[in-house]
């Protein structure tokens, strides 16, 4: 997944060299590699992440010859990152996001994670996840991803409720997605559902129905968004001319905790603000890669990487993208090189959302004076903090922007 | 046609019978100083290549806005029939708040331009001034200006004009100072028939400041035109009303740029230079006079300033009050009217509660304080002055309601105005209405001609310092307009509305009101507050008291939601900036309590009665 509008950054170098920073304590940190799949059948209403349905594209942007340049950027990354003095290091995790990638043939995935782990390497037990439509998968697919080295499969269900999925945009049936879940279990993948909440004109009632028909499922992992209305897409514009309804942070506060109340009651525990789990090691490892700031590489046009405090983004353009990479050129479009203060705000920003919590003796003496206000407002667990962590209550997690900014004041 | 004049009369030696002093008078974008930077060029005055438009208008808020606050006289030289003139324009300020200032300019001249946009007709703040320039005999030249414009209807204004001032419609100019049509036979007119000053050249120096600018360079310069005797270079001179004694170190014409003369002979206008720093020693209105020989009347007409409308200027971020008040003291020097003082807010912390003329002084002097200090200022509503006896026979005056006695008053009074409205017959219906419940009394109307009419009301001061011009501007579609003076004062059934914020008063959204009117007005600020702070972690409550009696109230909810649910597949760099974004809005809120209340909400709260405005518009 990547987001529509790309940062104001600095330019960055034809050649993917990073700066010095980025080398420094490599060797001591995880890398990830995500790769960004920028393909959907069909564009739903709510998405303004950088993908592209069959129609929208041709040439060497198309989905036939995508998984080739896809392949070219894994292997400008590992020469990249070897030129700019890091270290070789085996991949943590592996994630492909979209768009749809299961809109490829599950060959055209497993080739690029195969290049991937060819070059680098795999660490013993690494989580690697696809997402998936419940719709563009079959036994089969889901058996050959599986044999091509794929630990774990996270479903797009969003909703059980027919007329929330079509607000959505969502094009499968509702009961297609235990058929998935049960072929994905066949063939031995982890299994992980995705939902949306506060659509316009679902319900609490319909909200319910959807999280426990995706309990029922039995699933490992479960992601639970709040709907966010982003700018240009066509649901915004559908609320702007009144034809739904607008979003509501109370009701999205309200589904949020009828969720936490009953994912905690299947026995699925949060560990980060929109993720619950099962067990601790079937949270998803390569989303805590991201909030706990480790290294990864995005691949993809549009997608994101980060490596010691250098963080880049890649064209969003698909053939954009792939002409660069045909010049043996670095796709990305910009850069940022965070410095100390940077990083530090950063990390509480990014910490603050995990159960795992943030180390208060990290913090200045100023923020560690804001824990108290914080406790007391019951936005942070005060056992936890008098032991040294700081982590969110439930009414924490649901006013986690404005911790961090108390934190940061 | 009259030729450029070839040789320009000399000052202090310039014979009474060839100088013509005049004005302009004219309403806001009716074109006096396009017409202005005509007669300038067309009489050689400024050579083409130092031509901008607007070349009087100093400083840049005038530009911008279009409007003159400070007059200033400019000497002119035209040639009629062989004989080369000496014309003097004096630029009087177009707006309501600056009635005495208009009232010393008219003094100083003999005759004035009657200056009406064909397009659009007298109004009121012209008529006023006219009444003016009419009451103190001056020879009136109607022009209609803007003849070119398609929408100008001559013929019908040209009939009005004559109505007005007792002429017959054919005697009325048509002049374009875009194009400069007329304006040449306008410069003959004046000359024709605005009449010669008159005055004792042998008598002791009497000579009357119509205008005291401040500059930055060479310290107050005072503008005044002689009537009796003459003042020349190094003399000692007098200000009559404070007998305060200065040394002349320059005297001089402007034509425009300051020119020094060797003195400045009966009839004449030019500038004096004493090295005086602060406009008050120099006060429009006063007499200058010689200290050896001095003069032992004063010439009538002179007042003090009196402030109207009081607010209090807080700075957005505390550490900025030394700041203000330097700028304030800087303003002081240049603007006589300008009354200030310390105050402090519980809400809004160190600030100073300013006295203006009116509420286009107040909103000038605070764009200029932002504009020329880089200060974020919040303001807060405008009062009027109350006048509140105590039952022990103690009076109060009181211009922030902060200060309202609590119980115990025997009487209040307000301020009062007698406002004269000009518009379009159609619109009588909803200028009534307004005034009505603006407790206005009907004083009288008045056809200026078929569809226009006069209206004149006796208001209360506070009503119409709010927003009252507003409404009138948009009940009348536009063209409606305003005048006002000041008309003594009423008994008031006055009380003071306070404003809580779970709890606790917010000093600076207090109001008084009249006692009828305190419900709506309850309703409406709590109503308005609920809309413009943004939601809390915790409830707040919002209530309107009179007293201890609660009479309106509203409540924020608690804000149950404020986290981004997701990063975007790591594009974190998003996120930061989101939260960079939103603590910069954090530091734009003011602390009331646990509340963080957004600036906007108390600029947006305080300007107007109004529903908020839509800030596209801003």
């Amino acid at each position: 997944m990547t987001p529509s509008a790309l940062p104001l950054g600095d330019p960055a170098p034809a050649d993917g060299i990073l700066p010095a920073q980025a080398a420094v304590g490599a060797a001591d940190r995880k890398f990830s590699l995500y790769a960004h799949i920028p393909f959907c059948a069909v564009r739903c209403g709510y998405c303004d992440f950088n993908t592209y349905t069959a129609t929208e594209l041709g040439g060497g942007a198309s989905q036939d010859a995508y998984a080739e340049t896809a392949v070219r950027e894994v292997e400008f990354a590992a020469r990249a990152l070897a030129a700019s003095g890091l270290p070789p290091r085996k991949l943590s995790t592996v994630f492909f996001g979209g768009g749809t990638p299961t809109l490829l043939p599950a060959g055209d995935l497993t080739r690029i994670l195969g290049a991937a782990i060819e070059l680098w390497g795999l660490e013993d037990g690494a989580e690697v996840t696809t997402e998936a439509n419940p719709d563009s998968v079959t036994r089969d697919s889901l058996q050959e991803l599986r044999d091509g080295g794929f630990t774990r499969v996270s479903f797009g269900m969003q909703s059980a409720v027919p007329h929330v999925l079509k607000v959505l945009d969502r094009t499968h049936k509702p009961e297609r997605v235990p058929q998935a879940v049960a072929w994905a279990r066949e063939a031995g993948l982890n299994v992980s559902v995705d939902l949306i909440y506060g659509t316009p004109g679902e319900s609490l009632a319909d909200w319910e129905t959807s999280v426990r028909t995706a309990l029922s499922y039995g699933p490992d992992h479960i992601s639970a968004y709040s709907l966010i209305v982003e700018e240009g897409t066509k649901l915004a514009a559908q609320i702007r001319r009144g034809q739904v309804p607008n979003i509501d942070d109370d009701d999205h506060a309200v589904k949020y905790e009828l969720a936490d109340a009953l994912f905690s009651e299947a026995g699925l525990n949060w560990y980060e603000v929109s993720n619950w789990s099962r067990t601790p090691e079937d949270a998803c490892q390569h989303n805590l890669a991201y909030w706990r700031g480790d290294d990864w590489w995005g691949i993809g046009p549009g997608a994101h990487s980060h490596v010691g405090g250098v963080r880049w983004w890649n064209v969003k353009h698909p053939t954009a993208y792939a002409n660069r990479l045909d010049k043996g050129e670095s796709p990305a479009a910009g850069r940022e090189t965070l410095d100390a203060d940077t990083r530090a705000m950063e990390r509480i920003m990014l910490t603050s959302r995990l159960s795992e919590g943030l180390a208060i003796e990290t913090l200045s003496p100023e923020a560690r004076k804001a824990i108290a206000g914080l406790i007391a407002q019951e936005l942070v667990d005060p056992l936890k903090a008098f032991a040294g962590t700081l982590v969110l209550t439930l009414k924490g997690r649901l006013l986690g922007d404005a911790v961090t900014r108390a934190l940061l004041d | 046609m009259s030729p450029m004049a070839r040789t320009a009369p000399v000052p202090a030696a310039t014979d009474p019978a060839i100088i013509r002093n005049f004005c302009i008078i004219a309403h806001i974008d009716h074109g006096k100083s396009t017409l202005a930077d005509r007669m300038l060029q067309l009489t050689g005055v400024v050579q083409q290549r130092d031509m901008k438009a607007q070349y009087l208008d100093r400083m840049d808020i005038e530009r911008e806005r279009g409007i003159t606050i400070k007059s200033q006289a400019v000497r002119i030289p035209w040639e009629v029939d062989g004989t080369a003139y000496c014309l003097n324009m004096i630029d009087t300020p177009g707006h309501v708040d600056f009635t005495y200032e208009v009232s010393r300019s008219l003094a100083a001249c003999e005759g004035a331009i009657l200056l009406v946009d064909a397009a659009q007709g007298i109004e009121a703040q012209t008529l006023a001034n006219l009444y003016l320039a009419m009451e103190n005999n001056l020879t009136i030249i109607p022009v209609l200006n803007k003849i070119d414009l398609p929408a100008a209807q001559p013929e019908k204004y040209a009939a009005e004009l004559a109505n007005l001032i007792g002429g017959k419609p054919e005697d009325v100019l048509m002049v374009s100072g875009k194009t400069g049509a007329g304006v040449e036979e306008l410069l003959d007119q004046i000359v024709r028939d605005l009449p010669a000053p008159k005055g004792d050249p042998n008598a002791p120096a009497r000579a009357m400041i119509f205008d005291s600018v401040y500059d930055t360079y060479r310290g107050v310069v005072t503008y005044v035109r002689v009537i009796d005797g003459s003042l020349s270079p190094r003399e000692k001179i007098q200000m009559m009303s404070t007998r305060a004694t200065h040394e002349l170190l320059e005297i001089g014409v402007s034509s425009p740029e300051p020119k020094p003369s060797k003195g400045l002979g009966v009839g004449e206008v030019g500038y004096l230079i004493t090295g005086v720093k602060d406009v008050r020693l120099s006060k429009v209105g006063d007499t200058v006079t010689t200290f050896n020989k001095p003069a032992t009347e004063a010439l009538a007409g002179y007042h003090d300033a009196k402030p109207m409308v009081f607010s209090g200027l807080y700075p957005m971020d505390g550490t900025d009050y030394p700041v203000l008040r330097d700028a304030l003291e800087k303003l002081m020097l240049n603007d006589a009217a300008l009354i200030y003082e310390p105050e402090t807010s519980a809400a809004l912390g160190f600030g100073f509660r300013v006295g203006f003329l009116g509420l286009l002084h107040l909103e000038i002097t605070r764009e200029r304080l932002e504009r020329e200090h880089n200060l974020d200022l919040i303001s807060t509503a405008p009062n009027v002055e109350y006048e509140v006896t105590l039952e022990d026979k103690k009076v109060v005056h009181v211009t922030n309601p902060s200060e309202y006695p609590s119980g115990k008053i025997a009487e209040v009074r307000e301020p009062m105005v007698a406002a004269t409205i000009l518009a379009p017959t159609e619109f009588v219906g909803a200028i009534m209405e307004l005034c009505q419940t603006r407790r206005g009394i009907l004083g009288g109307m008045d056809y200026l001609s078929e569809d226009r009419v006069e209206i004149r009301y006796r208001l209360p001061l506070a009503e119409i310092v709010f927003d009252f011009f507003d409404i009138l501007k948009s009940k009348t579609r536009g063209y409606g307009s305003l005048d006002w003076k000041a008309d003594g004062d009423q008994v008031a059934d006055l009380v003071k509305v306070d404003i809580l914020l779970q709890g606790e008063q917010v000093d600076a959204f207090s109001a008084i009101t009249h006692r009828d009117k305190a419900y709506a007005y309850g309703v409406m600020m709590t109503g308005k507050l609920r809309e413009l702070i943004p939601r809390q972690q915790f409830e707040v409550p919002i209530q309107a008291a009179i007293g201890a009696r609660i009479i309106a109230r509203e409540s924020i909810r608690a804000i149950r939601k404020d986290v981004l649910a997701k990063c975007y597949g790591g594009d974190i760099s998003r996120k930061r900036k989101l939260l960079e974004k939103q603590k910069e809005g954090k530091k734009r809120m003011k602390m009331v309590g646990r509340v963080e209340v957004p600036q906007e909400a108390f600029i947006a709260a305080l300007t107007t009665a109004e529903a908020p405005k839509d800030k596209s518009k801003k």
